[in-house]
């Protein structure tokens, strides 16, 4: 469900409409202290420009193996798949999906955990792939957008809900969008809008589209 | 006219992409033996580079190559440079680029590279810079603009008299028309206001980030632009190259609010990257560097001086303004806000005076609206201030001084092609109920005033003198081809439907052919200034109207006659007098590639533009081919006006209001696709809502130092900041000089937005004014409280 609840710049003036909801979004989100936790852990250093990793077996890795470039094969659940990969211990689970497994629907945006738009699931929550480690979601199942279609390639309700709403403009954070709605509907199928706008408030839109897509898990909900 | 397409809401052919995540951005390209390139900008807000030293990270391993200032065009001063060269003005520009197998190779190697820099004095404020003996932005001045000479401008310490008042030293540019001073003379009420409105980054969700290669004598660049094929020429002029040797991949754009118009500088350092090693470059920006050079909406020090007859009609306006320009040539934001100033409330005398001054801050550039949208929200509670100490209706003040299709517009008192602005107020006052909820104006429950606001925007909204192409082919599909772009507005698509609604295509055989050079893509506007659905509708209707007489011909030459007999119905070309003599489209498409000539796109009209015969060039012979320049008639400004409503209801205790409700009215002519309309509405209050009480650049006044420019700081509106439902409606009048009566109107709700709640502020705070965007919370607990506010009165780039 919600993650890194965003929160209204202006303070939390909506919080104390749905205190549950925020007691759980804080139980269940991986924090951002948890993630520098992982960092420390793994004895590399985490820098603020951010995914700057070593490409597997170049002459630099080879020249100069440097401390957190030590790759590991892991096997990530991504999508239902068993995929197996290198991973250095510093690696986001953004920079994993997008640049190894080859998966470029979950985006960019900032790289720092601000805008919602690497929004993936694991083992059904929302969480922000790029302030991940992806050794720390081994054995876990990890949803990107290009898992949330049905089998066959028939949308999600929440994906057809905001075709019919018209929810994106740009489209630039709507994969991470649709993942948060998906993961809310899971989580409380018949939402208020108002719980729906915290659950989604971690995914910034710069276009405004918030409305349009608020319409859209609305009219997902009421198809659940 | 009956429309069967017009006005419908439909779904693009790009949206679901958007919600598979199929949509390709520029980050999502790859290439085999791609490498990265990183950045090194500049730590230090104005310096000279005396010496750069890269030996140590050449000899770094991966690394495969350094651009530097030296392998990149170079352009006249004040021009944004691709690459700083021998001085730097603000933190964050790009000096030099490092090629590696990866990124943090490249990142390694930019810490070995050594700058031997000497630190200038800097400036943040440009009221400092004008103030005798204040540091200049540049050694070579500090105030230029685009037609505004770099120069050094010094005014007299005794304009710096009132630190409330905004010094009005000599100006860089003025005009005036009418008798002010007779206008002010006769005036029953003069407000005169000064005022400050906070520069920002336009904070695209997808940074600037490019993939390029060579191949053929080819540049491939996979790149995120606004615009099609008007950005091409000027992309192709910041790598150095004939724009017919640039191949553009642009098929989603992730917001660009201006600063993705024709290209941009830093799109030529991967493209000359790669053309120097000789291997595919993928140049990622960072959030931080995309604040750094992605544009930001210019800063304004202003003052309005305002004379009111006694029944509200403003008779004299002065309006003067300190244009924060950034460091380098930067944007024209003056001179628009003078027109709308000019235009939106018809002063009957007005001067207009401003001058653009540069600071070491980022590069100013076009940012949603630029120049109106940032005077409204200050100019408007000046409006109801007016109304309130002449006892006239809010609403009834600005229809009293509201533009009309007859109104001019700006110093040269030029025509504009229609306006409904009144007609906007009247819709949106009823929608919203005005009369109750005035009357709730001010009203006290606890801790918690309401507040009531109106708001209006403007930008122009509309050109002309582009080219359409169209295509059938010998499979029945009508391809409308497009050189706007996909910012994400769906004009493409909307105003396509201009062309099947004229032709009388189902819209499921309509192919729309856009976002990649290849394509064969016309001459269009670029996709900014709320044009592309006015402009394009225009495109796509002279096309439609040459479509539409080829197929008259190619019917009576296969079936005799004259074309004058035939009529086009559905997807078919039949005789006006035997219905049953007819031939279908896709017939007509084959007839014409066997004709070839002028009904293949083998020969094209003389009138259009070159960029549309080379893209004709790419199709000829594929199908019935109609290309026709926009010759139609255009005279005068085409102005898109919005007029916006709000209730707020404001804690007195905490400072924070929550914003009850809010609609918006546009005046954007005929409605092309409602839900299209919708978003650039709500998605236009949603950034005024941001301006009015959360965006603005904060600077370290000692270092230089940006202190706001990651999205936690920077504040652009989230979920939680904005109301869950925003209203819409449109007054659905058409503009006379758009053969589909459209106007644009992605501008002008950002503007209305903002002042809806500006003035609600105003409002609730019993007509107190801030003269200030943003209105932050701590500066309305300030207020409530009798504190000093945190900022000097006129200072900008403070918190």
């Amino acid at each position: 469900m919600a993650h890194n609840d965003h929160g209204s710049h202006d303070g939390g003036e909506h919080h104390h409409e749905a205190d549950s909801l925020v007691t759980y979004v804080q139980r269940s989100a991986p924090s951002r202290r948890a993630f520098i936790k992982g960092v420390i852990a793994s004895g590399a250093a985490v820098s603020a420009a951010g995914y700057l990793f070593r490409a597997p077996g170049t002459g630099a890795a080879q020249a100069q193996p440097a401390a957190g470039t030590v790759e590991r094969l892991v096997t990530l659940n991504v999508n239902g798949q068993s995929r197996r990969v290198d991973v250095v211990p510093n690696e986001t689970l953004a920079h994993t999906i997008r640049y190894k497994l080859g998966l470029t629907g979950t985006k960019l945006g900032c790289d720092h955990g601000e805008c919602g738009a690497c929004t993936v699931m694991v083992d059904g929550d929302a969480i922000y792939s790029c302030s991940t480690l992806t050794h720390s979601v081994r054995g876990r199942k990890i949803t990107t957008i290009e898992g949330i279609e049905g089998p066959n390639g028939q949308l999600h309700k929440v994906q057809a809900a905001f075709v019919a709403e018209l929810g994106p403009q740009c489209g630039f954070c709507t994969s991470g969008q649709v993942v948060s709605a998906v993961a809310l509907l899971n989580h409380n199928p018949h939402p208020t809008v108002e719980e729906a706008r915290l659950a989604m408030s971690g995914n910034l839109c710069r276009c405004g589209a918030y409305d349009h897509y608020l319409r859209g898990v609305m009219r997902a909900a009421g198809e659940a | 006219m009956a429309t069967k397409l017009i006005g419908q809401n439909f779904v693009p052919h790009d949206v679901v992409a958007k919600v598979t995540g199929r949509a390709k951005y520029a980050e999502d390209f790859r290439a085999d033996g791609m490498v990265f390139a990183k950045l090194l900008s500049s730590p230090m807000p104005h310096a000279k580079i005396r010496h750069i030293d890269t030996s140590e990270a050449l000899k770094m391993p991966g690394v495969v190559g350094i651009l530097s200032a030296d392998d990149v065009p170079a352009f006249p001063p004040p021009q944004t440079p691709i690459l700083a060269k021998d001085e730097v003005f603000y933190v964050g520009e790009p000096i030099l680029a490092v090629a590696a197998v990866d990124e943090q190779s490249a990142a390694d190697a930019i810490e070995k590279i050594k700058i031997d820099f000497e630190q200038l004095p800097h400036v943040l404020d440009p009221l400092d810079s004008l103030y005798p003996g204040g540091p200049n932005a540049r050694l070579s001045g500090n105030v230029a603009a685009a037609l505004i000479n770099m120069q050094t401008v010094k005014w007299q310490a005794s304009d710096f008299a009132d630190d409330k008042v905004l010094p009005m030293g000599k100006p860089a540019e003025t005009w005036s028309y009418g008798d002010i001073d007779a206008g002010f003379k006769d005036a029953k009420l003069i407000i005169d206001e000064s005022f400050v409105t906070a520069g920002y980054s336009n904070h695209s969700m997808e940074p600037r980030t490019a993939m390029a290669y060579w191949q053929g004598g080819k540049c491939f660049l996979y790149g995120s632009n606004q615009s099609h094929t008007a950005a091409v020429p000027n992309i192709a002029r910041y790598i150095g190259i004939n724009p017919k040797d640039l191949v553009l991949i642009a098929e989603y754009c992730g917001g660009g609010f201006g600063s993705k118009i024709p290209g941009y500088p830093i799109m030529a350092v991967p493209a000359l990257m790669s053309k120097k090693i000789n291997r595919p470059v993928m140049m990622r920006i960072t959030r931080l560097e995309e604040y750094a050079i992605g544009v930001a909406r210019p800063t304004f020090q202003g003052r309005a001086k305002l004379g009111f007859a006694q029944d509200g009609r403003l008779l004299a306006a002065d309006l003067y303004i300190v244009h924060e320009n950034g460091p380098h040539i930067g944007a024209g934001d003056f001179r628009s806000a003078g027109n709308a100033l000019s235009f939106m409330y018809q002063p009957k005398a007005m001067r207009f005076q401003a001058i653009p001054v540069l600071t070491n801050t980022p590069p100013r550039g076009p940012q949603r609206g630029p120049g109106e949208n940032q005077l409204v929200p200050v100019i408007e509670p000046l409006i109801d201030k007016a109304a309130r100490e002449l006892g006239i209706d809010r609403v009834a003040i600005r229809k009293l001084n509201a533009p009309d299709g007859n109104s001019k517009i700006g110093g040269d008192q030029g025509p504009v092609t229609s306006a409904f602005i009144k007609e906007a107020l009247d819709k949106g006052a009823a929608m919203f109920n005005w009369d109750e909820r005035k009357a709730r104006s001010g009203q006290k429950n606890g801790t918690k005033v309401t507040g009531v606001g109106i708001g209006q925007g403007y930008h122009s909204a509309g050109s002309n003198g582009f080219d359409g192409l169209l295509r059938l082919t010998p499979d029945g599909k009508l391809h409308v081809h497009t050189g706007i772009g996909n910012l994400g507005t769906y004009s493409h698509s909307a105003t396509a439907r201009v062309a099947a609604e004229l032709l009388n295509v189902a819209w499921a055989n309509v192919v729309i052919e856009r976002g990649d050079s290849r394509l064969g893509l016309p001459w269009n506007s670029p996709q900014a200034g709320s044009l592309s659905a006015s402009t394009e509708s225009r495109t796509n209707y002279v096309a439609a109207m040459a479509m539409k007489a080829q197929l008259l011909d190619l019917a009576a030459q296969i079936l005799g006659g004259s074309a004058d007999d035939y009529e086009v119905g559905d997807e078919k070309v039949a005789s006006k007098a035997d219905a049953s003599k007819s031939i279908t489209y896709a017939q007509a498409a084959q007839k014409a590639i066997d004709l070839g000539g002028k009904y293949s796109g083998k020969e094209v009209p003389d009138d259009i533009n070159p960029v549309t015969k080379d893209g004709v060039a790419m199709i000829a012979g594929t199908g019935l081919i109609a290309v026709a320049k926009d010759n139609l008639p255009r005279v005068g400004v085409t102005p898109g006006l919005t007029a916006s409503f709000a209730e707020i209801e404001l804690d007195t205790e905490t400072g924070k209001f929550k914003i009850l409700h809010m609609l918006t009215v546009a005046d954007c002519g005929t409605v092309l696709h409602p839900q299209g309309l919708g978003h650039q509405i709500r998605g236009g209050n949603v950034m005024g809502i941001g301006m009015a009480r959360l965006e603005r650049h904060v600077y370290d006044p000692k270092l230089g130092i940006p202190a706001a420019a990651l999205l936690y700081q920077a504040k652009p509106p989230t979920y939680l900041d904005v109301p869950a439902e925003i209203g819409f409606a449109a007054v659905e009048l058409p503009d006379p000089q758009n053969p589909m009566g459209v106007k644009g109107v992605g501008e002008p709700p950002l503007g209305s937005g903002a002042s809806a709640i500006t003035t609600a502020i105003a409002d609730a705070m019993g007509g107190h004014l801030f003269n200030r965007t943003p209105v932050s919370t701590d500066m309305i607990l300030n207020e409530l409280n009798g504190r000093p506010q945190a900022h000097k009165p006129l200072q900008v780039n403070s918190v």
